[in-house]
């Protein structure tokens, strides 16, 4: 079938051009889809600020800023309406779950109670852990509306408010973690 | 061989889940939903395609001994495509499919097709083969999400939001969603297409 | 502490066949005996240790310092087939009834996801070089222990009296899935 000789030089000439041609092809497209990669990303987390934090007319991206909480490092996304500060988004996470990372983005109110809680990440067992989704079940609803000052961040099991979902406690736990994590960065940071 | 055949011979007589059990680990992995292994099914298509038709291109510029190797090279390079162009426009069918995108590269199903057909056929036989199995896969992918979905959730996703239906509420057989019910789920199918294709040929 | 994690995860609770659906070919293909299972994980877990050592520093020394890790996927599988030439070639060269037993494994291993799987793996859960080749070694093992134990059950099932159409592949499936299930007791307990 194959013409050409199988010389050293054929072959790793072939060779050469072949990878050659890939890389090259490889790097137009990256810079192609660069851009809309970066779009998709922002445009999923806009939309999750949004669902978190009461309405706003600024805009929460162009003024994040980190917040340094227990070794890990938290984005703030403060959300203002015309001028006056409502509430503060803040992107947590933490690799406590049942399979690793969730990365999720907790709403405050500007007096500290959860507006609302959205998972933009996890790979939560499909049917149980998945719970943790407001598209799956009302599970994640009962933190709306809570101030973590007097509602424990942690399942009844270890003491806390907080209805683990039936067979998953790892998962839950795992939530109120991350969630914790957030209210902590909000209290040192938020509020500006 | 006229090139219907060739076309349809991916979707039962040489389908490469059922018959052949080629590219096993995507057909498992991913299909927790309908549109899950439609996606993955779609985006093997794709580089099947077009790792025939390069192949088909160069196969006589290329020394016998480093064949291998080049097909590694072309194909994945069209996974990589693959993967951005995913990740730019269809960013929660690539966040569902994970690192399976990247590993449609080891897929046996696309090596295989470069080495035994798009190597010695002409490039229009080369696409249409590649397009056959492509859909074929693609096809048995959808058929399996399906049934987990219906059996482990009760429901069924072709596309979301718009093709989107719910049998059933609560939980179903949450096992069929699970690992386990994947293995399950495919042997009984496997069983069937073995029934349907002795009907059929 | 982290490491046994590491381990205990990969072996178990995340099996790489059973849970993660890596490496499925081999697991069907090659492990109606339990000697050829045997040799097939011996490969494995040869290559798949020195793998995700030089993807790891391929990543890190090579791909993000230049900023071109959208070629990973096609300088991780060059360098896995090319460690398995490498593998094939020495061993034929320094141990001939090695190369006997593990020979006709080796070619397949190439297209074997488990090896490319794990390499990624490893790098997307940002470890470190150590834990990279632990997450390696593991993972291999579990790749053994799901191979070999499949083996030994489906030794068993060729005496069984299975129903014709089920024969062959479908009931090897449901085997494994009831494999797959006992597997899944080890859930939670890292």
């Amino acid at each position: 079938m194959a013409n050409k000789e199988s010389t050293f030089t054929n072959m790793v000439l072939t060779l050469f051009l072949v990878t050659l041609a890939a890389a090259t092809t490889l790097g137009f497209i990256y810079e192609l889809t660069k851009e809309p990669i970066a779009e998709a990303k922002l445009r999923k987390k806009n939309i999750a600020i949004q669902k978190v934090v009461p309405d706003f007319t600024n805009e929460p991206n162009a003024e994040a800023y980190d917040v340094a909480v227990e070794g890990d490092t938290l984005t703030l996304y403060p959300a203002r309406k015309d001028g006056k500060l409502v509430g503060t988004a803040v992107a947590a996470f933490t690799e406590k779950g049942y399979s690793g990372l969730i990365r999720v983005m907790v709403g405050f109110n500007a007096n500290g109670t959860i507006n609302n809680i959205s998972v933009l990440q996890h790979q939560e067992t499909p049917g149980l852990g998945d719970k943790i989704e407001k598209g799956k079940s009302d599970w994640s609803r009962q933190f709306n509306g809570k101030n973590p000052e007097d509602f424990q961040l942690q399942v009844r099991k270890d003491g806390g408010d907080v209805d683990a979902i039936t067979a998953a406690t790892i998962s839950s736990r795992a939530y109120c973690d991350a969630v914790e994590k957030a209210y902590k960065a909000f209290q040192k940071g938020g509020l500006q | 061989m006229n090139q219907w055949q060739n076309f349809s011979k991916g979707f039962i007589k040489d389908n490469p889940v059922f018959v052949l059990f080629l590219g096993l680990c995507p057909t498992l992995a991913v299909t927790t939903s309908a549109y899950n292994g439609l996606g993955m099914g779609l985006a093997t298509t794709f580089v099947l395609v077009m790792s025939n038709l390069v192949v088909s291109i160069i196969k006589n510029l290329i020394p016998g001994k480093v064949r291998i190797p080049t097909f590694i090279v072309v194909i994945a390079s069209f996974v990589t495509m693959v993967e951005m162009l995913t990740e730019a426009f269809v960013p929660d069918l690539y966040e569902q499919l994970g690192i399976f995108i990247p590993l449609i590269v080891v897929n046996c199903l696309v090596l295989g097709r470069s080495e035994a057909f798009a190597s010695k056929n002409n490039i229009f036989s080369s696409i249409i083969d590649g397009l056959g199995m492509g859909l074929g896969f693609a096809m048995a992918l959808t058929v399996l999400g399906a049934v987990r979905e219906v059996l482990g959730s009760g429901s069924l996703t072709l596309i979301p939001d718009v093709l989107e239906f719910t049998l059933y509420q609560g939980d179903g057989m949450l096992v069929f969603v699970l690992a386990p019910g994947a293995f399950l789920a495919l042997g009984y199918l496997i069983m069937l297409a073995d029934k349907v294709k002795k009907k059929m040929y | 502490m982290d490491y046994l994690i590491i381990v205990i995860s990969a072996i178990f609770v995340n099996n790489i066949v059973l849970n993660r659906f890596l490496g499925i070919c081999p697991f069907i293909g090659v492990s109606s005996k339990v000697e050829t299972a045997l040799g097939m994980t011996g490969a494995v877990a040869f290559v798949m240790t020195l793998a995700t050592i030089i993807t790891y520093l391929l990543q890190t020394y090579i791909l993000e310092p230049f900023g071109i890790t959208f070629m990973q996927t096609i300088t991780f599988i060059l360098i896995i087939a090319s460690l398995v030439q490498l593998v094939e070639i020495i061993l034929k060269k320094v141990s001939p009834p090695m190369y006997q037993a593990l020979g006709i494994f080796l070619p397949l291993i190439t297209t074997n996801c488990a090896i490319l799987g794990v390499a990624i793996l490893a790098v997307q859960s940002d470890y470190n070089l150590l834990e990279s080749v632990i997450f390696g070694i593991a993972n291999a093992i579990g790749f053994g222990l799901a191979l070999i134990l499949f083996a030994g059950i489906r030794e068993h099932l060729d005496l069984m009296d299975v129903p014709k159409p089920m024969q062959g592949v479908p009931i090897a499936f449901i085997v494994a899935g009831l494999l797959s299930l006992a597997f899944m007791g080890f859930s939670g307990i890292v």
